[in-house]
């Protein structure tokens, strides 16, 4: 069994707006903010919670595909556009598809464990709306394997996604599995309205039940087995926290009630040039999930909330199985039963996750840590929900591609 | 010949004008469509763009190249299909690359009209002008071994007039899109006694590809479209010539555009539409179909008086409102035109004066952006317009009347048997038009 040699935290978490469809400020015929302005609001967000750079080590910028999307890479060169004190100190950026965010922890967290940091400024970032969906669609591709991308579909991932939920139709019944995926669409929507940083908070649809059921998937229009309110958001955003060793959090003066303890945590990747294993399990996410608690020394019972990626309604329904929250074809019941809504028995992406709050790609990683370490810290405001003192534990599944890349972080505050 | 060849090798005349650069915009897609199904794999197209203007030639290809790009955008998951063989084209960008140069390929650029020799399919959209039409129809046929079908997009001249001066006996059918073709859902089919068969039906099939609502209507001048938007123009223009006894003749027609625009809830009112389809236009389409009408004189010294004067309306080839009865600011009218002193008047002077003697709007009004949204036109309109009849007002009044006359219009064109029935009216007034409501009706009685 793997441990950590030392105690990390997280601290000063901060999320920019999520942009895109769905904002009432949003024009995709207007010009907008860029990658310069999500990278150094979200870094600033996070500098101002602490007084100033001066204790911050290192800086880890998590992103996905700028190079296309923005025509921009190194982005660690930007480090010093949040404060100048960040300048001549340690930074870099990582890559891994959908968890470059993941991965942008992780990179922090190895840095505090090596002892080469004690104060990681670890950053997620993605601006995506800069080329239409059809072009977008193309870029995201690259998450997959790009020999495959001939026979894919137009929408690749949304294409990947409709087969596994093609599959699980087929497994388990199509208005059986649609009922789960409504549900988590709908749970989706409620807690972004929570969220005034949410791409969906303005969402004010009455009856989101019958919407979704008016929309059936429609093959000629889009992919055979989804609409689009199954799928995430198309999104501009950015998302910062630190991640610091016990001398970092005092160096701070953040006191162990503001702060988050990983207590355990994960990174496994499967080959990307093969196919899934199953179509209907994320054995990945599975695998990642279950070292991450075994770390952890805990089990998913006494987790009390979950961010998991959901870039697909499927992918949300999924996800309880390979979390071990439901058997194997089991998840759409557990969904549709309201055990994941925020006021059920695990609630899951309370502030919409990535259908309702957003997913600017490389930062949803980041942006899954500060919503748990918001949740355990009591600062989520309208969105906060109530952690038992018997289920102390907060966990973030964040996952590259077609469940490639995976993260798994469990946390607890810091003083508990 | 079968569809698809029929649609190998086209000419568009007029190719550069606001019609003509939408009719070769449909058809280059549709031909490139063709080019890619399997058995025509290795046929060349050719879509002849003729135009007498090298000016209007040279900005077309710009044109089409962003359009064709919109169109592919929407279409990409079948044009992955249909490019699935080409090893080389993987992403979307290739693919709607491809594709837009694939549409341009079938597109010739030319000024010479002999070029139109060769095709078998002609399509004619040139000045609104008989003897112009005619003309050229003519020659083209002379010229052409292949006797060639020709598809004119004139919106008021007789089919069978043009196919008799023109020689084309049986070759020759209206086929009048609305403006602008590329997204205008309507289009007039109007045949002549002679009209071949299988040229009517690949009439069809061809507006079906394009997915156009096809309303048939019978030979005559002006056909539906214009049978209907003349008279309700002339009738709009005669309503503010009365309302200006005792007042200036540009506050009356403030006071009928806001009629015919808010109390009738129209896209427009009816002095801006004269704008946007060109005082000049209205008045030489009334012209055309004047001397076919027995009981009724289609004519305005109003509109003569404009002409004399230059002033105009019509669009810009941005598509921005050139001025006419109104002045417009980003498209919205802020002056009236005084034929005394020759000078626009700002709406501001005097609004408040005509607004006032027109009486507000009933409870109930739903500007017309909302009310065309709503699918049970009936419903709404039904007792919105009796509530407009119950003010008792000015505006109320002028509305009842203006809409009587609107729905009178309409039974007339089914009575002289220029429409075959009251639904085609009212598909080609909310189609073409965009009304929110079917001019014939019972909202007024």
């Amino acid at each position: 069994m793997k441990k950590m040699q030392k105690k990390i935290y997280m601290t000063a978490g901060f999320n920019t707006t999520s942009m895109g469809t769905g904002r009432k400020e949003f024009n995709p015929k207007k010009e907008r903010p860029g990658l310069e302005y999500y990278i150094s609001e979200a870094g600033k967000g996070v500098v101002k919670q602490i007084g100033g750079a001066d204790k911050i080590d290192e800086t880890v910028i998590g992103n996905f595909m700028a190079a296309r999307f923005n025509k921009q890479a190194h982005l660690g060169g930007f480090a010093a556009t949040v404060d100048p004190l960040l300048e001549f100190k340690p930074s870099l950026s990582v890559e891994g598809a959908c968890a470059s965010g993941g991965l942008s922890l992780v990179s922090g967290m190895r840095s505090v464990l090596t002892g080469m940091s004690d104060v990681v400024l670890s950053m997620g970032v993605e601006v995506q709306n800069t080329v239409k969906a059809i072009y977008g669609a193309d870029i995201l591709a690259g998450a997959g394997w790009f020999q495959n991308r001939k026979k894919g579909h137009a929408y690749f991932f949304p294409g990947q996604f409709s087969d596994r939920a093609g599959a699980y139709y087929e497994k388990y019944g199509f208005d059986y599995a649609r009922k789960g995926m409504r549900q988590w669409f709908v749970n989706a929507m409620e807690n972004a309205r929570l969220d005034p940083t949410a791409q969906e908070y303005h969402n004010s649809g009455e009856n989101l039940e019958a919407l979704y059921d008016k929309m059936k998937p429609n093959g000629a229009a889009f992919v055979d087995h989804l609409n689009v309110l199954d799928c995430s958001k198309v999104s501009d955003g950015a998302s910062g926290i630190l991640i610091t060793s016990e001398e970092g959090l005092q160096k701070l003066g953040v006191s162990k009630e503001n702060a988050v303890e990983i207590v355990g945590w994960a990174q496994l990747t499967r080959n990307i040039t093969n196919d899934p294993p199953s179509a209907v399990e994320l054995t990945t996410i599975k695998k990642t999930a279950a070292e991450a608690l075994a770390m952890a020394g805990i089990s998913i019972d006494q987790v009390a909330t979950v961010e998991t990626h959901d870039c697909f309604s499927i992918a949300g329904v999924l996800a309880t199985e390979a979390l071990g929250l439901a058997e194997p074809g089991k998840g759409a019941e557990y969904v549709a039963a309201g055990n994941t809504s925020r006021t059920g028995k695990i609630p899951m992406n309370t502030t919409g996750g990535l259908i309702g709050w957003g997913h600017p790609t490389g930062a949803t990683g980041v942006h899954q840590a500060v919503t748990i370490w918001q949740q355990l810290t009591g600062k989520a405001g309208d969105a906060q929900i109530a952690i038992p003192k018997e289920r102390p534990y907060g966990m973030t599944i964040n996952m590259g591609g077609d469940d490639v890349t995976v993260v798994a972080i469990v946390y607890k505050r810091a003083d508990r | 010949m079968n569809y698809d060849e029929k649609l190998q090798h086209v000419s568009v005349l007029g190719a550069a004008g606001k019609m003509g650069s939408g009719i070769l915009l449909l058809t280059a897609v549709e031909m490139a469509d063709l080019s890619l199904k399997p058995e025509n794999k290795g046929k060349t197209f050719v879509l002849n763009a003729i135009d007498l203007s090298d000016d209007g030639l040279a900005g077309l290809i710009g044109y089409l190249r962003a359009q064709v790009q919109k169109i592919a955008e929407k279409k990409t998951v079948w044009l992955r299909q249909m490019y699935a063989d080409r090893a080389d084209l993987i992403e979307n960008y290739d693919i709607i690359d491809q594709y837009v140069n694939d549409v341009l390929q079938i597109v010739r650029p030319t000024t010479a009209m002999e070029t139109a020799y060769r095709s078998s399919l002609v399509f004619e959209a040139v000045t609104e002008n008989k003897d112009l039409k005619v003309k050229i129809l003519k020659q083209v046929d002379q010229n052409n071994p292949n006797k060639a079908w020709f598809f004119t997009n004139t919106s008021s001249v007789p089919i069978n007039i043009i196919e008799a001066e023109a020689g084309l006996n049986g070759r020759v059918l209206g086929f009048h899109f609305y403006n602008p073709p590329a997204v205008q859902k309507l289009v007039e089919l109007i045949v002549t006694a002679n009209t071949q068969a299988e040229m009517k039906q690949f009439a069809l099939d061809y507006a079906k590809a394009l997915r156009k609502v096809v309303v048939p209507s019978n030979d005559f001048a002006g056909f539906i479209g214009n049978g209907h938007f003349m008279r309700d123009a002339l009738y709009g223009i005669q309503q503010a010539q009365k309302l200006a006894s005792g007042r200036p003749l540009y506050e009356a027609v403030y006071m009928v555009n806001k009629v015919s625009q808010e109390f009738l809830v129209r896209p427009m009112g009816i002095f801006q539409l004269i704008d946007y389809v060109g005082v000049d236009v209205v008045q030489f389409i009334m012209k055309v179909m004047n001397p076919f009408l027995k009981d009724e004189d289609l004519h305005s010294d109003l509109l003569d008086e404009m002409m004399v004067m230059g002033v105009k309306g019509g669009q810009m080839s941005s598509g921005a409102q050139k001025d006419g009865f109104l002045k417009y600011e980003r498209g919205a009218p802020v002056a009236v035109f005084d034929v005394k002193s020759k000078a626009y008047i700002a709406i501001s002077e005097f609004a408040a004066k005509c607004d006032a003697e027109l009486g507000a709007l009933p409870e109930g009004y739903l500007p017309w952006k909302a009310a065309v949204r709503i699918k049970d036109s009936d419903s709404h309109f039904k007792p919105y317009f009796a509530s407009v009849k119950s003010l008792g007002t000015t505006g109320g009044d002028m509305a009842i009347q203006y809409g009587r006359n609107s729905d009178r219009i309409g039974r007339k064109l089914v009575a002289d048997k220029v429409a075959h029935n009251e639904q085609d009216v009212n598909t080609v007034m909310l189609t073409g038009f965009f009304h929110a409501y079917g001019p014939v009706n019972n909202y007024f009685e």
